[in-house]
């Protein structure tokens, strides 16, 4: 486009208009097939997406409508019986999620505001290396480290709280970088308009750079923890699953939504295969839940239009 | 409780780059001085080093001495956080905390610095947005976050939060350079009213402006790209702007060059 518009006085006083024509029809020509390419990739990306949902959704919504799956356990029921609900699956899950939250969203925000407000030099770069090395870890190893950790060293039993340890390896990374980000879009001049009124670095990053940051940090813990409520390995490694309802996370086997999926899917009967679809399905709707819930918590304390 | 400054021999630096040398001026309580000069002189540089604000920036220090009534600002013991409860300062931008209302804005210095009490809040609040004159504008509308009003509303929003936790002076880093003429012309009828109380040092690179609202004038220059900014000279500003000592400020005032 640019030599175009170069050219065009070269060729001659009476050509300017015509080559100003031209080259505004061929942008034109260009805009549109990129705009046409742009939209097919879109299409690509949606319809793995939309055939998920739709499969998901076609046979796992049968269950969902009972009333006993949101209430009852798996206890006593096998794969050829058809009943029983999720509730200890749910419980699980949210569970393990809330312990993963309480450890890694303190951590992970501590270490975000060091690695921005303060961070400087070799150490906060080796933090931020070992960030990137963290967040490529496969959950199994990360379950893995948790298990020669919490078993073989100091000889626990496989409990859901050595599940949430590992889940925190896996969440801290996320949450550290989603809020570095946000943290970073603060911009410089609200920081110095508060230390300009004497107020101590600490407090402005308390009472003015976060509430700023606030709804972007609130999206990304959410995105974390859809991220670990979804992961299998480290309830394979270390949390075993049970068809019974069980809310210590320190003694016994406990389900959750993976693990349940995981069971019955072995078992080539229909109740038990009905049931993965509305497992898949029930922890769909629970991280959607959790996200529309974040923003409506991040609405509350965000910036003000 | 305006305060009178001292500039001793300062030298001003991020890292090793020297931005301003060697510079040492004096400012009267309850007087305007403009610092003006072209782009990249060390002007809004030295502004920030009176209130100590130049080194949260990485790699910046300054050699020399700066003195509010006497009291070094740079003593072994002052802690700069304090300087800035008593030199406080409007930025080139409005910056009103987007997550606060326009009561939350003014009343932000002191609440973060632990001030609770609603009744003294709500009489700073209401003086300084007076004192700003904001308060008409905005007075049935205290709850309304501060981003909502216009851009020179926001600067002298910007201006009450600075005054509200009643500074001795005041640092304006061209405070007009992002508004219209009539927003411009609010902002300089105000600092006509603020001299009264503080000492003010105004920025600016409108020549017409440092002349209509200062009553001194210090013109400040590089001698090339890479070279740290130097103070020409201060005076009167009708002296400066009539009867130049140096040839480059009369080059400069007279657009012969910057």
């Amino acid at each position: 486009m640019a030599t175009a518009t170069i050219e065009a006085p070269a060729s001659g006083p009476g050509s300017v208009h015509s080559s100003l024509h031209r080259s505004a029809r061929s942008r034109k020509a260009r805009d549109r097939l990129a705009t046409l390419v742009v939209l097919l990739c879109l299409l690509l990306a949606m319809i793995p997406l939309a055939w998920i949902l739709w499969t998901v959704l076609s046979r796992g919504a049968g269950l969902l409508g009972d009333a006993h799956w949101w209430t009852n356990s798996q206890r006593g029921i096998t794969a050829r019986r058809v009943g029983g609900g999720a509730y200890h699956a749910i419980v699980g899950t949210l569970l393990m999620a809330l312990v993963t939250a309480v450890i890694s969203v303190p951590i992970a925000l501590g270490t975000a505001i060091y690695l921005v407000e303060y961070g400087r030099g070799t150490f906060a770069r080796a933090v931020t290396f070992m960030v990137d090395v963290l967040t490529g870890i496969p959950s199994i190893v990360a379950a893995l480290f948790v298990y020669a950790l919490w078993v073989t060293t100091f000889g626990f039993q496989r409990v859901a709280f050595a599940v949430s340890l590992a889940l925190v390896l896996l969440m801290i990374p996320v949450v550290v970088r989603s809020t570095e980000e946000m943290l970073r879009l603060v911009p410089r001049d609200l920081r110095e308009a508060s230390y300009a009124l004497g107020v101590p670095r600490w407090k402005t990053i308390v009472k003015v750079v976060l509430p700023t940051a606030f709804s972007g940090i609130v999206t990304g813990i959410m995105l974390g923890l859809a991220r670990v409520m979804g992961e299998t390995a480290p309830l394979l490694i270390l949390g075993p699953y049970t068809t019974s309802i069980n809310m210590n996370i320190f003694h016994g086997n406990m389900a959750a939504l993976p693990t349940f999926i995981n069971q019955d899917r072995n078992q080539a009967l229909q109740p038990a295969l009905d049931r993965v679809w509305s497992a898949a399905l029930t922890l769909i709707i629970i991280v959607m839940v959790l996200s529309l819930a974040g923003r409506a918590v991040s609405r509350l304390g965000s910036v003000k239009k | 409780m305006a305060k009178r400054i001292d500039v001793s021999g300062l030298d001003v630096f991020y890292g090793d780059f020297k931005a301003v040398e060697d510079v040492s001026l004096t400012v009267e309580p309850r007087s305007v001085t403009a610092f003006i000069g072209p782009s990249g002189c060390g002007k809004s540089t030295l502004l920030r080093t009176l209130n100590r604000m130049h080194e949260v920036l990485p790699g910046g220090r300054v050699i020399g001495k700066v003195t509010l009534d006497d009291e070094d600002l740079y003593g072994d013991d002052v802690d700069p956080v304090a300087v800035r409860r008593i030199v406080g300062m409007v930025f080139q931008r409005p910056n009103p905390f987007p997550t606060m209302s326009i009561y939350d804005n003014v009343a932000a210095g002191l609440r973060l610095n632990g001030v609770k009490k609603k009744a003294l809040l709500d009489d700073v609040v209401e003086r300084s947005l007076k004192q700003a004159n904001l308060w008409k504008e905005v007075q049935d509308r205290l709850r309304k976050p501060g981003s909502s009003l216009s851009g020179g509303q926001q600067q002298r929003l910007c201006i009450a939060r600075a005054v509200a936790v009643e500074p001795a002076v005041l640092l304006m880093d061209e405070p007009c350079s992002a508004l219209d003429p009539i927003s411009t012309l609010a902002i300089e009828d105000l600092v006509q009213e603020l001299k009264e109380r503080y000492t003010i040092i105004i920025v600016t690179h409108n020549m017409q402006q440092a002349a209509r609202v200062s009553d001194r004038t210090a013109f400040f220059t590089i001698a090339g790209a890479g070279k740290p900014g130097r103070l020409v000279e201060i005076g009167d500003t009708a002296e400066v702007f009539s009867r130049p000592t140096e040839k480059a400020t009369e080059d400069y005032i007279t657009g012969r060059f910057g």
